[in-house]
């Protein structure tokens, strides 16, 4: 079993026009550089991207929706790209808002094998439009279905032959949520170790999730608010 | 004297007590963080997945893979831990999460809270908030009395899309702060110097005012 691959544009060459992804990242902090990288250059089209942020203008889904690759997106908050609102303001684009906590559960419903949660975000909203809800012990639940994905694009911190990873700091968000979730998942690192180099008791996503796994290069790590305190 | 958002904020953080979790929004609830009472133990959640976040880093610092659920570069402390987002709404959900303060477009004197969407104009997502808002067990919301153009804020019935329902307990503006009862707004304490009555023909919905109203103090 070879999970190894090359480069990113080896490990996406098999991501089609039409397909539906998943995309790990909150804001630019954790975001798949490299595949989103290939995928523009490899020009696949009418995408389904699954992602909490829509990047900004000029990085991370950004750039995908610049090339106009998305037909849809599916995120939570998308507060910081103005050629996104501009898509979706002259309904080039499809977009579906949806609140973080369902997308994250929704991501880990699939990974568990779980069909559908049920949720208490969005009742009463029109989130809840046309869904099936349900009282428990006297409160208001939505159905929500887990997600269905073609392939998830992951970036971890340190990850082995075997796909084991560890992802650093907050860049852990959604990833290993959407590394469980997919049919194909595909991940990036920033370091790539022979197996028995991470310890088996601190990995976050087990390799079994992971199809295949490729070392990052150039990682570019933009930072969208730089908030600092000066020294005292 | 109406209070600017800093005060605000240290108005809010006379809510927090010793050993709560607490889960900041974004603009003025941030502020709450700089109030919080020396020796008070809170553990501050950000919902990207970390609890215990810290201040901002020191110049030089910072580090793109640590921020908050603002983006906004930051640290982490002595205690704190990190995890998925999944996790992360888990313990909000659960109701592990003590204490919310967001801001808000409207808030209606039922308690529900419209904050995410101006329909043909603004679209941005709701982010965390519907979560934070369906589960959480005391929420305050943040946010000026009234908006640029001089209208309330607090409504009988909210225009705007809903993030929540029923589920703010309480409002600090720059005029007051309000609890919302069962019977809808009450005035609970004023800005120094601004009357309740002020405060009454500034909100568009019936406000309860029982006897003397105290000052905030701050």
């Amino acid at each position: 079993m070879n999970k190894l691959n090359k480069n990113a544009e080896d490990a996406i060459f098999d991501i089609e026009d039409g397909q539906t992804l998943m995309l790990g990242g909150f804001g630019l902090c954790g975001i798949p550089e490299n595949c989103i990288a290939a995928l523009v250059k490899k020009g696949t089209t009418n995408l389904t991207c699954i992602s909490n942020n829509a990047g900004v203008d000029d990085f991370g889904i950004g750039l995908m929706l610049k090339q106009k690759q998305v037909k849809k997106m599916i995120a939570s908050y998308v507060g910081e790209n103005a050629e996104f609102e501009r898509q979706l303001l002259s309904g080039e684009l499809e977009v579906e808002l949806i609140p973080q906590g369902t997308l994250a559960t929704r991501c880990l419903a699939a990974g568990y094998g779980m069909p559908a949660i049920f949720t208490p975000a969005g009742v009463g909203t029109e989130v809840a439009d046309g869904k099936e809800t349900r009282i428990f012990n006297g409160k208001e639940y939505l159905l929500e279905a887990a997600f269905e994905a073609d392939f998830a694009l992951v970036k971890a911190w340190k990850g082995d032959k075997s796909g084991n990873l560890i992802y650093k700091d907050t860049a852990r968000n959604f990833n290993p949520l959407m590394a469980m979730a997919a049919k194909i998942t595909i991940v990036e690192v920033e370091e790539l170790v022979e197996d028995g180099e991470l310890d088996p008791n601190f990995i976050h996503t087990p390799g079994v999730y992971v199809h295949r796994i490729f070392q990052g290069i150039n990682y570019e790590k933009r930072i969208e608010q730089r908030t600092v305190r000066k020294v005292d | 004297m109406a209070l600017n958002k800093f005060q605000i904020a240290q108005r809010i953080a006379k809510e927090l007590q010793d050993g709560f979790y607490v889960n900041l929004g974004i603009g003025i609830p941030t502020l709450v963080a700089n109030y919080i009472p020396e020796g008070m133990n809170v553990v501050l959640q950000s919902e990207n997945g970390l609890l215990g976040m810290g201040p901002f880093p020191i110049e030089g610092d910072e580090d793109a893979d640590l921020i908050n659920a603002g983006k906004q570069t930051i640290t982490t402390l002595p205690g704190s831990s990190i995890f998925d987002s999944a996790m992360s709404f888990g313990m909000i959900r659960s109701g592990k999460i003590n204490l919310t303060v967001l801001g808000a477009m409207e808030v209606s004197e039922k308690g529900d809270i419209a904050n995410w969407k101006i329909p043909g104009k603004m679209v941005k997502g709701m982010g965390g908030a519907m979560d934070l808002v369906a589960s959480a067990k005391n929420i305050i919301v943040a946010m000026m009395h009234t908006s640029p153009s001089g209208e309330s804020k607090l409504l009988e019935t909210c225009s705007l899309p809903l993030t929540g329902t029923r589920c703010v307990k309480k409002i600090v503006t720059d005029l007051a702060v309000i609890e919302i009862t069962l019977t809808g707004f009450k005035l609970i304490e004023r800005a120094p110097g601004v009357t309740a009555d002020e405060i009454k023909s500034k909100t568009k919905a019936n406000l309860i005012v029982e006897g003397n109203i105290p000052e905030i103090e701050i």
